[in-house]
């Protein structure tokens, strides 16, 4: 199966006053229609602008978007306007990503007024049904964003986001600001959108368990950088990557019978900006040497996953 | 290793040190009064964990503000209830002696270390002023405590005179346990201090805060949504629902007896990294709105085995085993 949406040596670079601050730096990515890829990885790891850079949210520095099999990399315009009815986004807060001055019909029609494509009726068609996709009950069409719970509001996000029936959106962080018992509402439509239409997701999350539940693939970031790959559950049942590991281990489990053994880090995520050539995760890795210093390769340790790291193969003694 | 769940349970009962007796408290705000803490009986033991686990909105926060007596008034107010320490009722002291106690014999930190620390007083001399106002110290002396407490939280003295925009998110809350600790409280509010954090980060905070509890045989009030902190953490949970405790027990009795329809939800509602579930079961519908509670259980227009009876009076707490104790009419069914 060709996928849908991949990526190739994607780099985004901002410049700042200390240097070149390196978000993204080289991923390659590649996802299947109908699946999701889940990126995970600390505040701070690029994940985000990964995402926005795939949208054109943000111009790439370097590398090819590829959509559908079409280099989609730089774009006029006009091509944009295209492109935006097959990818979305659905944004993290619910409370800032809402025009406080629209109604909750207003905002997810808008897609199609913009579009311009659509009539009247048209458009008066959509509302109802994207009420009803979403679960939102009727009486809130003319409610605006302030007068409903966060659930509710990132409801309206992902109706949004449905309006142009794209076939891949990015959720980048959707249900973070939310609480377990709403948290696990919006996973199940997400999963119940998926499964009707054939969508295909970029999943960006910081929790672990939520990436887990949701993803086909999982790809964990640091430091913009790729550091390991791999399907769901093989990632869960193999780790090999020390990062990965340890932020596995960092997740307070909910059981009571249960201790992971934590790898405790050292300090915390180090600067991005002008980073050295080697392993970024060097300064905090328990098995750091002299050959971490050296750009790291990424490895397909078994089939299908892949690591980026020269001590990994030592570290779970598979030499 | 984190959490020894220390629970003396049955043996020989654990010394009080926290009595909350019936707390009420509301908000007055344009257009109505909204009922944040209903009717609240809450035991804090000596050298204990306690959680205080729930949603946005149950009044968890509430509940440790009225400890401290640090809710602003307006708009809201403790209407009802006593709060015992050392045989006194904190809710009837005077100001000035309340004053004594808040940083000293209790303290508390919160979700965001960055509003909790002044940007322009260097870390070390926020620190030390803590220790002055309560501590018989001359500012060398208090300087030289303050210079303890970083080196106890991971932070070398060097660092002292650094401002806080120099130190990351995790090493900000770093310095706020420090000085809520500097002066051996013996009881320290945290309020989702890893929320803000991440995880490896988080990893690092609580591992820190469970040997420092420890050491200093301080008791904890552990406010938190998450119950992967609680099963780490926490000896004694208080699940917390529209105000009132709906179900309270041992960490082992909560997880592995859970007797709430509220508390099972919540644990329904969690993803797992050990299970592979095709569907998560969330709790259906919403929080209610505390300006306008539903009659009987406040938890019936949500849960799946409500009975008529359930929505028209409030249901009394059944004592479970041990000290397991859950506010529901169906408790002793197998849900």
């Amino acid at each position: 199966m060709a996928p849908l949406l991949e990526t190739k040596n994607l780099k985004k670079y901002f410049k700042t006053r200390s240097g070149m601050l390196h978000a993204v730096d080289g991923i390659d990515l590649a996802i299947n229609k109908g699946e999701t890829l889940g990126v995970v990885g600390e505040s701070g790891c690029g994940k985000s602008t990964l995402g926005r850079v795939i949208l054109h949210l943000l111009e790439s520095t370097e590398g090819t978007i590829l959509y559908d099999g079409q280099d989609v990399t730089h774009v006029s315009p006009r091509q944009l306007a295209q492109l935006r009815e097959h990818m979305q986004i659905i944004f993290q807060d619910p409370f800032s990503s809402l025009n406080p001055r629209m109604t909750v019909s207003e905002i997810l029609v808008e897609p199609l007024v913009i579009s311009g494509k659509f009539t009247k009726d048209q458009i008066e068609k959509k509302r109802k049904e994207l009420l009803d996709t979403v679960g939102l009950p009727k009486r809130y069409a003319n409610s605006y964003p302030h007068e409903l719970d966060g659930g509710r509001r990132q409801r309206i996000g992902i109706g949004r986001a449905l309006a142009l029936e794209p076939d891949f959106i990015v959720c980048d962080e959707p249900v973070s600001a939310l609480d377990v018992s709403i948290q696990a509402q919006i996973l199940n439509l997400l999963q119940d959108l998926q499964e009707e239409r054939g969508l295909t997701f970029m999943f960006i999350t910081h929790d672990l368990s939520v990436v887990k539940h949701i993803s086909h693939d999982i790809m964990v970031m640091y430091l913009g950088q790729m550091v390991e790959q791999a399907a769901s559950d093989e990632l869960f049942a193999h780790t090999w990557h020390p990062y990965t590991k340890a932020l596995l281990s960092a997740i307070p489990v909910p059981n009571a019978h249960r201790r992971m053994q934590r790898i405790l880090l050292k300090g915390e995520i180090t600067s991005p900006v002008n980073p050295a050539p080697g392993c970024r995760f060097y300064s905090r890795c328990p098995y750091a040497c002299d050959a971490c210093k050296q750009p790291q390769k990424i490895e397909e340790i078994a089939p299908g996953h892949f690591i980026s790291c020269c001590m990994a193969k030592k570290i779970n003694n598979l030499e | 290793m984190m959490g020894d769940n220390m629970m003396n349970g049955t043996q020989n009962a654990p010394e009080t040190l926290v009595d909350i007796k019936n707390l009420w408290v509301e908000y007055r705000i344009d257009g109505g009064v909204v009922h944040a803490v209903n009717g609240v009986d809450l035991k804090i033991h000596k050298g204990e964990t306690l959680g205080l686990v729930g949603e946005t909105g149950a009044g968890k926060t509430s509940i440790a503000k009225s400890i401290l007596r640090v809710l602003p008034d307006p708009p809201s107010k403790i209407v009802d209830g006593e709060i015992y320490m050392d045989g006194e009722d904190m809710l009837k002291l005077p100001e000035h002696k309340m004053r004594k106690i808040r940083g000293k014999k209790i303290s508390m930190i919160f979700q965001d270390p960055m509003t909790a620390l002044n940007p322009t007083v260097k870390v070390g001399t926020q620190i030390a002023e803590a220790i002055k106002l309560h501590e018989k110290m001359n500012k060398a002396e208090a300087q030289v405590r303050a210079m303890e407490m970083l080196e106890m939280v991971g932070i070398t003295k060097e660092r002292f005179s650094d401002y806080p925009h120099q130190f990351s998110g995790g090493m900000k809350q770093r310095v706020v346990i420090a000085m809520a600790l500097a002066c051996h409280p013996e009881l320290l509010l945290a309020d989702e201090p890893t929320t803000a954090l991440d995880v490896t980060v988080q990893a690092q905070i609580l591992d820190m805060m469970t040997s420092l509890k420890n050491e200093m045989q301080t008791s904890v009030l552990m406010i938190t949504h998450d119950l992967g902190i609680v099963a780490e953490t926490c000896d004694t949970v208080a699940v917390v629902y529209a105000g009132e405790i709906v179900e309270y027990g041992t960490m082992m009795e909560i997880f592995d007896d859970p007797g709430h329809p509220y508390t099972v939800g919540l644990f329904g509602s969690l993803p797992s990294i050990d299970r592979k579930d095709k569907r998560l079961k969330p709790i259906h519908g919403l929080m209610p709105d505390p300006m306008n509670l539903p009659a009987g259980c406040k938890f019936s227009p949500r849960c799946p085995y409500a009975t008529d009876e359930c929505r028209k009076a409030v249901p009394p707490v059944t004592e479970m085993d041990g000290t397991h104790i859950v506010k529901c009419f169906r408790a002793r069914e197998k849900k």
